[in-house]
C-alpha cells in the first residue's frame, strides 16, 4: 500500500487546487483565424499539405454539420457553447525546421518533463515495487506520441517501430505518407455524419496518432500519445486511428492534460479502431484534463466518441479507461461485433469531484455470432458532483449467441453529490444471455472510524477504500499506467471528506 | 502513573447523556472487566476512549500516560498504543488484509517518528504473527474481513492487536456471535498477548468470556455509572444473581 501513503504524501504538498498539472508554457504559437467556417477548414488542411481528398472531406463534413444541432440527452448541464468563439488551430511556433528531437523547442521538452512523459528514447525505469508475483516493470519501453495543442511534436522510438513493421506516426503524416490505409479506414467506424461532435472533429482535427500493425506482428512495444492544450480559447480535436491487421497485437495508452484556466475549453476528439481476423487491440485512457476550481469554474468540455470495430472472426477490442479531470464528460467508448466470436471489454473508473459532471459507459452492439462483452463500470462521486453511467448492450437478429454480462458500481463520498445508472438493454435475438448487475453504496462512518482507529489519516482511509473498489479494473491497466491511476484517483477525492 | 485514567466522564449522544460521571484506573499489566446490561453504556465508554466521532464529552477527562487523549484525533490515539477490537469489524471489499495491516502499521509507525516497514519485512513480521496465533495465511489475502465467518473477524482483530502491540487492548462485547468453540480459540488469542506493560479492557454482558479470559478486576456498569467493582469472584456473583440488585443502586 506504499502507493497510497505516496499519493497522501503528494496530496499534502499540493495547495488547495489540487490540479498539479495547470501550468501553462509560454510560447509563441501559429493560430487559425479565430471561429469556424470553410475557411477555418482550407487553413487547417493548408497547415497540414493535406491532399486534396482530404480537403473534400473534411469540407463534406463542415457542411453536414451546419445542419446538426448538438445533443441533450445527456444528464450534464453547460453554458451554450459559442463555436465562433474559438481558435480552431494553435501549433507552436518553430524555430526551425526540425530533424531530431534535439531540436524540439527547449520549453516544449520542459513541458513534458515536467508532466513525467519521456520525449527522449531512453526505456523507462521505474522504481515502482512490483505485487508479489509479479512481473518487475525494469527494461519495457514505451512508444511516445505527443501532441501539443493542435499538432503532434514528436515521436519516440520510430526506428523500432518501423523494424517491426508499425507504423506509428501523427496522422498529419500518414494522411501524406499512407493515404490508401488512410482512405480505406478513416470514418469507416465512426462516420463524418455519426453526432455533432464526431463530424466537428471531422471537419477541423489537426492532429493525433496514426497505427498500423501488419498482419501477425505483436506490437514490440506499448504505444502512448500524450495530448496537452496550452493555447487560451483553444479547442482540441484530435483523431486517432488504430488498425491491427489479421492476427496481430496491439495496445496502446492515451494521456490527457491542461493548464489550469478559468474559462472553458472544448474537447472533441475521435478515436476509431479496427480490429481485423484474430487481432486484438487493448486501449487505455488516463484522462486527467483540468476539471475546473472548487467553485466550478472554468475546466474542459470533454465530448470525445471512441468506437471500435472488431470487424474480423476472433477479434477483440478491450477498453480500460480512468477518468478523473475534465469540467463535463460525454464518452462512451464502444464496440461493434461484427465479426463471429468477436469479444468486446470495457472497463471503466469514472470520478468526479467538486462541480464535475460525467455522463459515461459504453455500447456494445453485437452483429455476428457467438460474440460477447463484458462492462465492468466503476462510478465514484464525491463533492457536488453528478456522475452517469450510461450503457447500451444490443443484439441484432442474427447475432446468435451473444452474450454480455454488465457490473455497474457506484461509491458516494458526502450527501451532496449523485449517481445514476441508465442501462439500456436491447435483445433481438432470443437465444442471446445478457446479465446486469448493478449497486450503489456509500463509504460508511464505520468503515472509515475502523480505518482510521487502526491509525490511518481520513484520507489514507478514504484512498484505501476507494482503490479497494476499483480493484478489479486497475488491474487491467498496464502496470506503470496502474501506479499512476492510483495516485491520481486519491488526488482527485482530495477534500472530498469534510 | 496510571496508563489510563477515566476521571468523572460524562458523554452526552443528540442530547441525551449516557455516562453520568464515570470513573476507571487501569494500570499496566491489569486486566479489567466491565460488566453490565444493554444500555448501560458500555459500548458507548469503548468508542470515546477510541474517539469514535458522534459523543460530546461534556465532563471529566480521560489520561493516557498522563496526557489528554480527548485532545487527540482518533488515528494518533492508536499510534500511541489505543487499540480497540470492535463488536462488529467491517468488511472492507478490494483491500487485501495484508495490504490494509501494512498501511496501518506503517502510519503509525510514521506517527511516532519510526522509519516505515518494507514489504519484504512487513511481508516476514505478518506471517510469524498470524502463525503464532494459528491464523491461515490465507486470510492475509483475502479482502478485510469479507466473507469472513464471525470467528474469523474475531481473530483478525486479535492479529491486528498482535501486530501493533498497543499499551491498552479495549475488547468490545468480543465473544458476541461466537459459539463455544470459537470463543475459546479467540480468548487463548488474547491471553497469549498478555503481559505485564499491557492493560487489557474487556467489556462483556456474559459472564462466560471471563472463564477464559481471567480478569484481575471487575466493574459493573448500570445507567451510565460504575456501580460495583471488585475482584473476578464479582463476576460469578453476578452469574447467580443477575443485573437487577444495581438497577436501583444506579
Amino acid at each position: 500500500m506504499a502507493a497510497v501513503q505516496e499519493t497522501v504524501e503528494r496530496v499534502r504538498r499540493i495547495d488547495v487546487d489540487q490540479y498539479r498539472y495547470g501550468f501553462e508554457t509560454l510560447i509563441e504559437s501559429d493560430k487559425a483565424p479565430k471561429g469556424l467556417s470553410e475557411d477555418t477548414v482550407r487553413f487547417i488542411s493548408a497547415k497540414k499539405n493535406e491532399p486534396a481528398w482530404m480537403l473534400e472531406w473534411r469540407l463534406e463534413a463542415y457542411r453536414r454539420w451546419l445542419t446538426m444541432t448538438e445533443p441533450t440527452w445527456a444528464r450534464v448541464d453547460y453554458p451554450k457553447i459559442d463555436y465562433q468563439d474559438i481558435y480552431y488551430y494553435a501549433a507552436p511556433k518553430p524555430k526551425k525546421t526540425l530533424s531530431s528531437i534535439d531540436e524540439i523547442d527547449p520549453e516544449i521538452l520542459k513541458t513534458y518533463e515536467k508532466l513525467g512523459i519521456p520525449l527522449r528514447e531512453v526505456a523507462i525505469l521505474e522504481g515502482v515495487e512490483p505485487p508479489p508475483g509479479g512481473e518487475p516493470s525494469a527494461n519495457r519501453k514505451i512508444a511516445v506520441d505527443a501532441v501539443f495543442d493542435s499538432v503532434s511534436v514528436a515521436t519516440t522510438f520510430q526506428k523500432e517501430l518501423k523494424a517491426a513493421g508499425v507504423i506509428f506516426m501523427p496522422i498529419s503524416e500518414a494522411i501524406r505518407e499512407h493515404p490508401e490505409l488512410v482512405r480505406k479506414y478513416l470514418g469507416s467506424v465512426v462516420p463524418t455524419s455519426d453526432n455533432f461532435f464526431a463530424t466537428l472533429n471531422s471537419a477541423v482535427f489537426s492532429d493525433g496518432s496514426f497505427v498500423y500493425v501488419p498482419p501477425g506482428v505483436r506490437c514490440p512495444m506499448e504505444l502512448s500519445t500524450y495530448f496537452r492544450i496550452n493555447e487560451r480559447n483553444t479547442g482540441q480535436f484530435e483523431r486517432t486511428l488504430i488498425i491491427a491487421d489479421k492476427g496481430s497485437y496491439v495496445s496502446y495508452l492515451e494521456g490527457c492534460t491542461a493548464p489550469q484556466r478559468d474559462e472553458n475549453q472544448l474537447h472533441a476528439a475521435v478515436v476509431e479502431l479496427v480490429a481485423l481476423d484474430d487481432a486484438e487491440i487493448k486501449y487505455s485512457t488516463v484522462q486527467n484534463w483540468y476539471p475546473g476550481n472548487s467553485e466550478g469554474k472554468g475546466g474542459i468540455y470533454n465530448f470525445v466518441t471512441k468506437r471500435g470495430d472488431c470487424r474480423g472472426k476472433h477479434s477483440k477490442i478491450s477498453w480500460t479507461q480512468v477518468e478523473t479531470g475534465s469540467a463535463i464528460t460525454w464518452k462512451y467508448p464502444s464496440c461493434i461485433l461484427r465479426g463471429d466470436n468477436s469479444s468486446g471489454e470495457f472497463y471503466s473508473i469514472a470520478i468526479s469531484n467538486g462541480f464535475q459532471q460525467v455522463d459515461s459507459g459504453t455500447k456494445m452492439l453485437h452483429l455476428g455470432k457467438n460474440t460477447s462483452s463484458r462492462i465492468i463500470s466503476k462510478g465514484i462521486a464525491a463533492g457536488k458532483s453528478q456522475n452517469t453511467y450510461r450503457g447500451l448492450v444490443s443484439a441484432h437478429r442474427k447475432a446468435t449467441g451473444a452474450r454480455n454480462y454488465t457490473a455497474c458500481d457506484s461509491l458516494l463520498i458526502g450527501d451532496k453529490c449523485g449517481a445514476h445508472t441508465v442501462p439500456y438493454v436491447e435483445a433481438k435475438n432470443s437465444s442471446a444471455t445478457f446479465e446486469h448487475e448493478a449497486t450503489t453504496s456509500k463509504i460508511s462512518e464505520d468503515v472509515l472510524f475502523y480505518c482510521i482507529q487502526r491509525g490511518l489519516s481520513q484520507e489514507e482511509a478514504v484512498g484505501l477504500v476507494v482503490n479497494g473498489f476499483v480493484k478489479d479494473v486497475l488491474q487491467q491497466l498496464p502496470m506503470e499506467f496502474a501506479v499512476e491511476a492510483q495516485k491520481l484517483i486519491s488526488i482527485s477525492l482530495e477534500g472530498s471528506v469534510g | 502513573m496510571s496508563l489510563l485514567e477515566v476521571k468523572d466522564l460524562k458523554v452526552r449522544v443528540e442530547e441525551r447523556e449516557i455516562l453520568h460521571g464515570l470513573s476507571l484506573t487501569v494500570n499496566p499489566g491489569e486486566v479489567h472487566a466491565i460488566m453490565g446490561p444493554n444500555g448501560s453504556g458500555k459500548s458507548t465508554l469503548s468508542h470515546v476512549i477510541a474517539g469514535k466521532p458522534g459523543y460530546e464529552v461534556t465532563g471529566g477527562q480521560i489520561l493516557f500516560r498522563g496526557e489528554d487523549l480527548l485532545e487527540m484525533e482518533p488515528n494518533e490515539r492508536a499510534a500511541k498504543g489505543v487499540f480497540l477490537a470492535f463488536q462488529y469489524p467491517v468488511e472492507i471489499p478490494g483491500v487485501t488484509t495484508w495490504n490494509f495491516l501494512h498501511a496501518a502499521l506503517n502510519a503509525q509507525r510514521k506517527a511516532r517518528g519510526e522509519d516505515e516497514m518494507s514489504s519484504p519485512a512487513f511481508l516476514k513480521k505478518v506471517r510469524e504473527v498470524a502463525k503464532s496465533l494459528n491464523v491461515p495465511q490465507d486470510m492475509l489475502k483475502r479482502g478485510v474481513n469479507v466473507g469472513f465467518s464471525g470467528g474469523e473477524k474475531k481473530r483478525n482483530e486479535i492479529l491486528q492487536m498482535a501486530l501493533f502491540e498497543p499499551a491498552v487492548c479495549i475488547l468490545d462485547e468480543m465473544d458476541s456471535g461466537l459459539d463455544i468453540d470459537a470463543l475459546r480459540i479467540a480468548a487463548d488469542g488474547v491471553n497469549a498477548l498478555r503481559s505485564p506493560e499491557r492493560a487489557m479492557v474487556v467489556i462483556t454482558h456474559y459472564q462466560r468470556l471471563l472463564n477464559y479470559i481471567v480478569p484481575d478486576y471487575v466493574h459493573v456498569m448500570s445507567k451510565g455509572r460504575v456501580v460495583k467493582s471488585g475482584g473476578k469472584e464479582l463476576a460469578l456473583e453476578l452469574e447467580e444473581s443477575g443485573y437487577t440488585q444495581f438497577e436501583d443502586a444506579a
